[in-house]
């Protein structure tokens, strides 16, 4: 009936699609940057500090737990940060869940697994006002958690300051003893393997001291636990789940998103609450471990975060960005920072080596971005 | 002649004192491409949002498949069968082309408890749909950023018609495009009408619209100037009423006859 229709040009199969490289086609994965920033820096440490006992079991455990870390606040970053959002009170945030565990159990005299329980309640809490105010006052999430980021720093040496007389509350460790939650947070698994590997011979034992005869590495502490666990969840919510299709698209476009039907609001606020259960698994881990809280626990951690998720290859502008790669981000950033212990660098030039790495990191990331949406 | 299955009766529509739609009436078959032409400022906008339920008219009747219809929000509309593609697309570059395909209704898989992400369906899906529209992905996951303006343009119609859409509303979908772009826009809403949609196709370029229009109607100043069969028009009447007539007549005098 239509003759002017037909006449349009049939649509064929190749020359609609511009090809593109397979290395450009490479480069265009997230993660790709992180893991090859991961092996130069393992292949630099091998050839440094290689024989310094960094990759030796011990070592290995040290710059595992500073990585592990850096890793759990790393997911709550990344996630909120593709979602389009920064959360700058994580570092507060961790010190504040500290002082709250500490406070409910040793002060107060509750029993510890309460006193996890209400820090994550009120954590959770927190986050969700985070995400609140920011959707419904349209303001920068780095306004509104810069501001909290000082609220809570304050609010926390406060606290513990009225309470107690002094910022750091000790005595966790005592009040942790045969707790089944702290023992989730601060404890060890596979220590029958470990002591079986040290009966083999191959892991060595203590010759000397109180604990002689014992493994150097009796178990792996659960923080590392925690940190795979959650990098293996985030990847799988981020890349596997309709949810995770909705974290890409809040922060991709949020009118976009919410004219489609996604309820970006809602993700955001969620993400808001992620980032603050991640810093209180920090805190939580880091409060049994040592066994005190004190109240400046935790300061800079929310940049230290960013600057893994970053590294990781997601873009600050949001909807673009990888778990797996955020955790290499995390571990690139605990190895630099033990190994230059290792080869016996002064520790100042780590920042200068964060800095700088930073900068390549947003560079690429830009560059990629540049790529995938043709901009120039 | 079919039933319309959307018929709009002398909608008004007023912001405050300022009258943007003063009268108008409108209609699409099913299987029908209406084009409805206006130059900017001439009420297309408020038109086709009243249409898409943003706007509640003022006054006027709206009829889905003949039954009198109060669209209370977009959603509204879109249960009716009614979609709409605005100028941005709701697309998202960074995203690849299946995630936004199916962004906001994404299939999902039982695994226990657990629901995932259905990608096998979704890619199948997604291939199936944009090759109707006579697209061959070269892969699902390629960016949205990596396609073309008009290669996006047919993703965003091929998911409204897979989603249900009865009508669909093409807000300008020609005007950012080269001439290749549009043709092959054009001939997707050729294959969109020969499925059974009705397209309203909102332009300004006359010779798009006359490439692909059933029906044309023309908005000026808020009124409509009648609408006019495939066939009984010429693109420079179209162009005339467009405009209002008189100014143009001088100005393509003084242009020589090419606008």
């Amino acid at each position: 009936m239509n003759e002017a229709g037909n006449q349009l040009p049939q649509t064929q199969k190749d020359e609609r699609l511009r090809e593109i490289s397979p290395l450009k086609k490479a480069l265009i994965r997230p993660e790709l940057g992180a893991s090859a920033g991961t092996i130069v820096v393992f292949l630099f440490f091998l050839l440094v500090a290689g024989d310094s006992g960094m990759f030796a079991p011990e070592g290995v455990l040290n710059w595992g737990v500073v990585s592990a870390q850096f890793a759990i606040i790393a997911v709550g970053a990344c996630l909120l940060m593709i979602a389009g959002e920064f959360d700058l009170s994580v570092g507060s945030m961790i010190g504040f869940s500290g002082i709250v565990i500490a406070l409910v159990s040793v002060t107060w005299g509750y029993p510890v697994w309460f006193a996890i329980l209400v820090a994550f309640v009120v954590a959770i809490g927190i986050g969700a006002l985070n995400g609140y105010l920011v959707i419904k006052t349209g303001l920068p999430s780095f306004i509104v958690t810069l501001a909290f980021l000082y609220i809570l720093r304050g609010l926390t040496i406060f606290v513990a300051i009225s309470t107690t007389q002094q910022t750091i509350i000790g005595g966790v460790r005592e009040a942790a003893q045969g707790d089944p939650i702290a023992a989730l947070f601060g404890g060890k698994i596979f220590r029958g393997l470990f002591s079986w590997l040290a009966d083999q011979g191959l892991i060595d034992k203590f010759v000397a001291g109180p604990k002689a005869g014992q493994p150097v590495i009796d178990g792996i502490p659960m923080i590392i636990v925690w940190a795979l666990v959650l990098v293996v969840l985030g990847h799988i919510l981020l890349t596997r789940t309709r949810f995770g299709n909705w974290i890409f698209a809040a922060g991709g476009d949020n009118v976009a998103a919410s004219n489609s039907g996604v309820p970006v609001k809602r993700v955001k606020v969620l993400m808001f609450m992620l980032s603050a259960f991640c810093a209180t698994v920090f805190a939580t881990c880091q409060v049994i471990e040592f066994g005190s809280a004190a109240a400046d626990r935790g300061l800079l951690k929310e940049f230290e975060a960013i600057i893994s998720v970053v590294i990781g290859g997601a873009l600050l502008t949001g909807g673009y960005g990888s778990v797996i790669g955020a955790a290499l981000g995390a571990l690139i950033f605990g190895v630099v920072q033990q190994g230059l212990f290792f080869a016996g660098v002064e520790s100042s030039l780590f920042r200068v080596f964060l800095g700088v790495i930073l900068l390549l990191a947003v560079i690429l990331n830009t560059y990629i971005r540049r790529m995938i949406t043709g901009e120039r | 002649m079919t039933e319309p299955l959307l018929e709009l009766i002398d909608i008004e529509k007023h912001f405050g004192h300022v009258i943007a739609l003063a009268g108008v009436s409108f209609s699409i078959r099913p299987g029908e491409c209406h084009c409805l032409l206006g130059d900017n400022g001439a009420g297309k906008s408020t038109f086709i949002k009243t249409m898409a339920g943003v706007h509640k008219p003022t006054a006027g009747k709206i009829r889905v498949c003949g039954k009198e219809t109060n669209f209370q929000s977009p959603r509204d509309a879109m249960d009716a069968g009614i979609a709409t593609v605005y100028q941005d697309l709701a697309m998202i570059p960074l995203m690849s082309i299946t995630r936004n395909f199916w962004m906001g209704r994404e299939p999902v898989r039982k695994f226990g408890p657990l629901r995932f992400l259905d990608f096998p369906k979704a890619n199948a899906v997604t291939m199936e749909e944009m090759r109707k529209m006579g697209i061959n992905l070269r892969a699902p996951d390629q960016a949205v950023g990596t396609l073309s303006g008009g290669e996006r343009q047919t993703v965003a119609i091929a998911r409204a018609v897979y989603f249900g859409a009865r009508v669909l509303i093409l807000d300008e979908p020609t005007s950012a495009l080269g001439v290749r772009q549009t043709s092959n826009v054009l001939a997707t809403i050729d294959k969109v009408r020969k499925q059974g949609v009705g397209v309203i196709f909102i332009s300004h370029n006359v010779r798009h619209a006359l490439a692909v229009g059933d029906r044309f109607t023309v908005l000026n100043r808020g009124k409509t100037l009648g609408t006019a069969v495939r066939g009984e028009i010429s693109a420079e009447e179209l162009q005339d009423m467009m405009a209002g007539g008189q100014e143009l007549a001088e100005l393509e005098g003084s242009l020589g006859g090419t606008v």
